[in-house]
């Protein structure tokens, strides 16, 4: 099992989260949070004083699928949340070593 | 409702014009009369306009205020208003129209002492037994109109002194503005003194009688104060967003509907077809010099900062106002948008400059107060031939000195003695906290 992190835009969240459940996926934990990366913040202007807007605000997935579909599942996520502009996000993939649905009792495969 | 309901309302509505007309033919009143209704019941309209431009500024100030500090401005603008209205009573509307000779002090307005008590009273108008003078307006009226001018002196203060002045020591500067220093210098124009008599001074509804005093007021206020703490850091100006743009905006259309009643009263007379044809023409140019002022400050900011700012527009649009309100009847509607732009445009580079000057200034009151206000004071040059350069000139240096150094000896006089900042602490917290122990917005607990 593979645990999928990725930051996107948050007006792309639709968008792919849809290609997500056509491809299969059946979960996924939404956070929105703020942070920076190469894009950095940006400036703004307020009442003729410049100011920096040190964290963007971004939305955090995360997903944990079958590692036969990791792969799929990133490059979805990467062919939905581009816009070939600064700020798209990034991807990063990490083991799990096991899973577990509260309710069954099942685990790891049957579980996610 | 049934068309049964109806019939009998329908029946009545349309008989009473005539049973009134029947019982009360008798009591129109004498043509004599005419002007004195007209011109009275005008000062009431407009007056409750000006009294209108309270709430204008209080919205426009809690919407550019921290949320911690909402409460407190809110505070503070019920208490100005209120105060103004009874120091204005007990002192001002008398030390601005003295009776008999302009002169303070002289035996007409009761000797120096009549002056520190000499409460306004109403004509006896419609009591039996007096003769009203009719070449005029109702006392009551004319007190009712020039108190709401007194009281928007006072509400330009309260926002550039915003988030950091304590509310008692600011509500006795108040009383002293209010009470004596807006009436003195008042005087000096409207109530026929030197600078109306020697000077020739031109300013129909004040651009600087009004608005340049409150700026001057705040100028002195927000030196002597200080800027808010962290307001500049290392060189930098660092932002305090306001926290309700919609409250401010709502502010200044509040504003920008009060300001009809603001100029057009002041043409002071609603008697003749001429007079309420000039009350039109100061209605449509100060709509226009308002509007001319939004669209420039919005043009500007747009070129200069590659964004619109709200804030700056909203200034814009009140400088625009304060612009045309020294000659809002002669220019033509063209004119009086060429001299609110002027005043949109001003504001834009004012208050980075106040900000370059380490003066902190909450609303942008003396960027859109004073120094529109001074423009203003001179465009009245552009359009009135009865108006000279060193008249007006001169006029804006007495009044700007005596209202600076009458406010920052009284500014003084308050910091030694009982002081006027809150602690730091204090100011961190919010004065919502601090001064009144209750918020804005309960329920959004962020500072």
């Amino acid at each position: 099992m593979k645990l999928i992190i990725a930051t996107i835009k948050p007006f792309k969240l639709e968008e792919v989260r849809e290609g997500l459940t056509s491809i299969g996926v059946r979960g996924m934990m939404v956070t929105e949070i703020k942070g920076f990366g190469s894009q950095s913040g940006h400036t703004e202007i307020y009442r003729g004083a410049e100011y920096a807007v040190n964290f963007v605000p971004k939305v955090k997935l995360e997903i944990v699928v079958n590692a036969a579909m990791a792969d799929e599942v990133v490059a979805t996520i990467a062919s939905t949340a581009k816009t070939d502009k600064i700020g798209d996000g990034k991807i990063f993939v990490l083991d799990v070593e096991s899973a577990l649905r509260v309710r069954t009792g099942e685990v790891n495969g049957d579980a996610i | 409702m049934t068309i049964k309901k109806i019939l009998p309302v329908a029946a009545t509505l349309i008989a009473l014009p005539t049973l009134g007309l029947a019982q009360e033919a008798d009591m129109t009143p004498p043509m004599s009369e005419i002007g004195f209704i007209f011109t009275s019941f005008m000062f009431l309209v407009c007056g409750f306009l000006v009294f209108w431009m309270a709430a204008g500024f209080t919205m426009l100030e809690a919407g550019l205020v921290r949320q911690k500090n909402v409460a407190m401005q809110l505070t503070k603008n019920m208490g100005l208003f209120s105060l103004a209205a009874i120091a204005y009573y007990i002192v001002g509307y008398n030390l601005m129209y003295p009776l008999g000779s302009w002169t303070m002090g002289s035996d007409d307005a009761g000797g120096y002492l009549g002056i520190l008590f000499s409460p306004a009273v109403m004509e006896p108008v419609g009591l039996a037994g007096a003769e009203p003078d009719l070449t005029y307006a109702t006392v009551g009226s004319d007190f009712f109109f020039q108190l709401m001018f007194c009281a928007a002196t006072a509400s330009i203060v309260s926002g550039a002194m915003a988030e950091r002045v304590k509310l008692w020591p600011f509500l006795v500067f108040t009383v002293i503005l209010t009470g004596l220093i807006y009436p003195i210098q008042a005087s000096w124009k409207w109530g026929g003194g030197f600078l109306d008599s020697q000077y020739g001074f031109l300013d129909f509804a004040g651009s600087t009688v009004v608005h340049s005093v409150g700026g001057w007021a705040a100028l002195a206020g927000a030196i002597i104060l200080g800027p808010r703490l962290g307001k500049y850091k290392d060189g930098r100006v660092v932002p305090f967003m306001g926290s309700n743009l919609p409250l401010a905006t709502l502010g200044t259309f509040i504003l920008w509907l009060g300001w009809f009643g603001f100029n057009g009263g002041s043409q002071l007379y609603m008697d003749t077809a001429g007079n309420i044809a000039d009350i039109s023409r100061i209605f449509a140019n100060t709509n226009m010099a308002a509007a001319s002022g939004a669209v420039a400050a919005m043009a500007l900011t747009q070129i200069v900062y590659k964004k619109v700012d709200l804030t700056m527009v909203l200034n814009g649009a009140l400088a625009g106002l304060v612009s045309i309100t020294a000659e809002p009847l002669t220019p033509s509607l063209g004119m009086a948008g060429l001299i609110g732009a002027v005043g949109g445009v001003i504001v834009v580079f004012g208050v980075p400059f106040l900000d370059k000057l380490k003066i902190d200034d909450v609303v942008g009151a003396i960027p859109v107060h004073l120094f529109a206000g001074i423009w203003g004071t001179l465009a009245v040059l552009l359009t009135n031939g009865d108006a000279t350069f060193s008249g007006q000139i001169i006029s804006i240096i007495i009044v700007g000195v005596f209202v600076f150094v009458a406010s920052s000896i009284v500014w003084f006089i308050l910091k030694a003695t009982v002081g006027i900042r809150v602690t730091e602490e204090e100011e961190m917290m919010g004065l919502d906290k601090a001064e009144l122990g209750m918020e804005a917005y309960p329920e959004f607990s962020k500072g």
